[in-house]
């Protein structure tokens, strides 16, 4: 009944006055989201099927689906989508995994564990450009920190030049990728964690489960959406690998470390041609979307899971 | 270790009630040695590079390259400030700075304003359409700035926008994930104390911005740093919409800077610091305010 009787004052605020001042609200968002991300990428999407350049003295046509017939037969574009999904292969499982175990292991209660917390943390306060520049000179084949660490445990035997090697080029930014970006995913996990209601917990060690599968029957299945989420973030960021390839390969050594973004804009950029880069980037887009897609599907609606 | 024993005995009762099974298990001395030991690695781990930074931004460039390899990385050997006067002269970084701040700055701030109007009108109003705005907005999120980057940019070169701050600003303010995340939160609150500020008369701004804004105080934390970090890193609009120095942020900087011959390692980790330091001590004032924030960003439907 009390149900019933509270409708009514909700229609009455269905009024101008409320109307008037949501348009007000939502004018300079509105126009901000039209203007800079809806126009920009319905172009892109119009872009793509046109020969348009950046400067050039011809009118741009219709191509229909030449640059994407161009773009999925460029040995250089789809060397660079095999290096993203080398990269999301790798890289997604170690860091998801990586992440968790940190995770687990801030979560203790013992004494200094903020410390340890906030320094697993502080890498992704670091700007990307800057921690690369660091990287790269850690990387270097005689003069770096690594080589000296490797030389040392190999006893000289194992000293890559990390970063003009084209074996060692991708697993080298994949490093410092983890380095930087993990005690992101840690801190979402950690939220996750100390979600999970305790008493799952007592009760399971009044049954006399063991830590192990405490972990396997509690920890794991209640951190489910948590965990989805972070490997599509983490699946969707490999995407858009950009900033440590260009200060640290620029895509070399022959193209062992192009991404999707390096083709984008060096296509667009580098070589003035909006139309073809804009058919890589709505390519990017389309696993973006499918990526996202899948997430939705997978975790299941926030509510008792058990 | 005795003292961290000591200390997890000495919790109260109803912490230690709601400890979990990992917390009760370090009252063993070889556990909580085993803990620390790897807790100092990985420590070690995420730190090396930054203290190599620190430390190499003091020495002079030639011993930076010669102690590279070794644990003399870590010593400040023949420490002075000189790098940093060094690559303020040649890289121009306290005018990059200045930019980088101006920047972020704006964006973050606009932002704060515009995203949380937007969210706040999804979460309150009962106006016409209100359905598909909020669909739209969810499906705007999974649109990355890298899939419309080229066209835009090539909008902006139409307009002759080039090389100005308000093209790194304008474009970067409405931003649909905060929008969401402002939505979300004022859905959270009750709804009784602007119905009452509505009874006496106060129109929905003056509502909004005496009882909303001081409550949404996380939400508007949250917003703040996760787009202050986002701005103060970006490099890849940069790379597109400036070309000389003049308007050019730090990220883009510190990437011409280290190919710029000749390649002074110590200037190189001057700069880095400049750019890092900063972040890392707000970051260490407002630590908590940043683990929510980000803890925040995964609640997401």
């Amino acid at each position: 009944m009390a149900a019933v009787t509270a409708t009514p004052p909700r229609k009455a605020r269905h009024n101008w006055s409320d109307q008037l001042a949501a348009a007000g609200f939502l004018l300079p968002g509105t126009i901000l989201l039209v203007a800079f991300l809806v126009v920009p990428f319905a172009l892109a999407i119009g872009y793509s099927f046109t020969n348009l350049r950046l400067i050039s003295p011809l009118p741009a046509h219709f191509v229909g689906w030449l640059n994407y017939q161009r773009a999925l037969a460029d040995p250089l574009v789809r060397q660079a989508f095999g290096n993203n999904v080398l990269f999301v292969v790798v890289v997604v499982p170690v860091q998801t995994v990586f992440a968790l175990w940190l995770a687990i292991l801030v979560n203790q209660k013992i004494r200094g564990i903020r410390i340890f917390r906030t320094i697993f943390f502080a890498p992704v306060v670091t700007v990307m450009a800057a921690a690369a520049t660091i990287w790269k000179l850690l990387y270097a084949p005689d003069s770096g920190l690594i080589n000296g660490f490797m030389r040392a445990i190999t006893l000289g035997h194992f000293h890559p030049d990390w970063l003009h090697d084209p074996h060692f080029a991708l697993p080298a930014i994949m490093l410092m990728s983890i380095w930087q970006g993990v005690g992101f995913q840690m801190i979402i996990i950690l939220a996750g964690l100390q979600d999970i209601p305790r008493e799952l917990y007592e009760a399971a060690s009044v049954d006399g489960a063991s830590g192990w599968s405490q972990f396997v029957n509690i920890t794991l299945p209640q951190l489910r959406n948590t965990l989805i989420f972070v490997g599509t973030i983490t699946t969707i960021l490999a995407f858009r690998l950009f900033d440590q390839v260009f200060v640290l390969t620029q895509g070399g050594p022959v193209g062992s470390t192009e991404t999707l973004m390096t083709r984008v804009i060096t296509t667009g950029f580098g070589q003035q041609r909006i139309g073809a880069s804009a058919a890589i980037a709505v390519l990017f887009f389309v696993v973006v979307l499918v990526l996202s897609l899948i997430q939705r599907i997978f975790i299941r609606e926030q509510g008792e899971i058990v | 270790m005795n003292q961290a024993i000591a200390t997890t005995e000495a919790v109260p009762a109803a912490e230690r009630a709601a400890g979990t099974k990992t917390g009760q298990r370090s009252g063993l001395p070889l556990k909580a040695i085993g803990s620390y030991a790897v807790l100092v690695l990985l420590a070690a781990f995420f730190m090396f590079p930054l203290l190599f930074m620190f430390v190499g931004s003091l020495k002079p460039s030639d011993i930076v390259l010669v102690d590279g390899s070794s644990w003399r990385a870590f010593i400040p050997f023949g420490a002075s400030l000189a790098n940093f006067g060094e690559a303020a002269a040649r890289a121009d970084v306290g005018h990059l700075f200045i930019n980088s701040l101006l920047i972020t700055l704006s964006t973050v701030a606009l932002g704060l304003v515009v995203n949380s109007l937007f969210g706040y009108a999804l979460a309150r109003f009962r106006f016409v359409g209100r359905g598909v705005v909020v669909a739209v907005v969810i499906a705007l999120v999974i649109i990355p700035l890298e899939a419309y980057a080229i066209p835009l940019f090539y909008m902006m070169a139409q307009l002759q926008w080039l090389d100005t701050y308000y093209v790194q600003i304008l474009p970067f303010i409405a931003n649909p994930f905060y929008i969401y995340l402002f939505y979300t939160f004022f859905l959270s609150l009750p709804k009784e104390l602007e119905e009452q500020s509505q009874l006496d008369g106060a129109n929905p701004l003056v509502t909004f911005w005496r009882i909303m804004v001081p409550l949404a105080r996380p939400a508007y934390a949250t917003v703040a740093i996760l787009s202050f970090l986002y701005s103060w890193g970006q490099l890849l609009w940069p790379v597109l919409v400036t070309r000389g120095p003049d308007v050019r942020p730090l990220p883009l900087g510190i990437a011409e800077f280290q190919t710029l011959p000749p390649i002074q390692w110590g200037d190189i980790m001057a700069f880095a610091t400049v750019m890092t330091l900063p972040l890392l001590v707000v970051f260490l004032i407002f630590q908590n305010a940043f683990v929510q924030g980000v803890a925040r960003s995964g609640l997401k439907g």
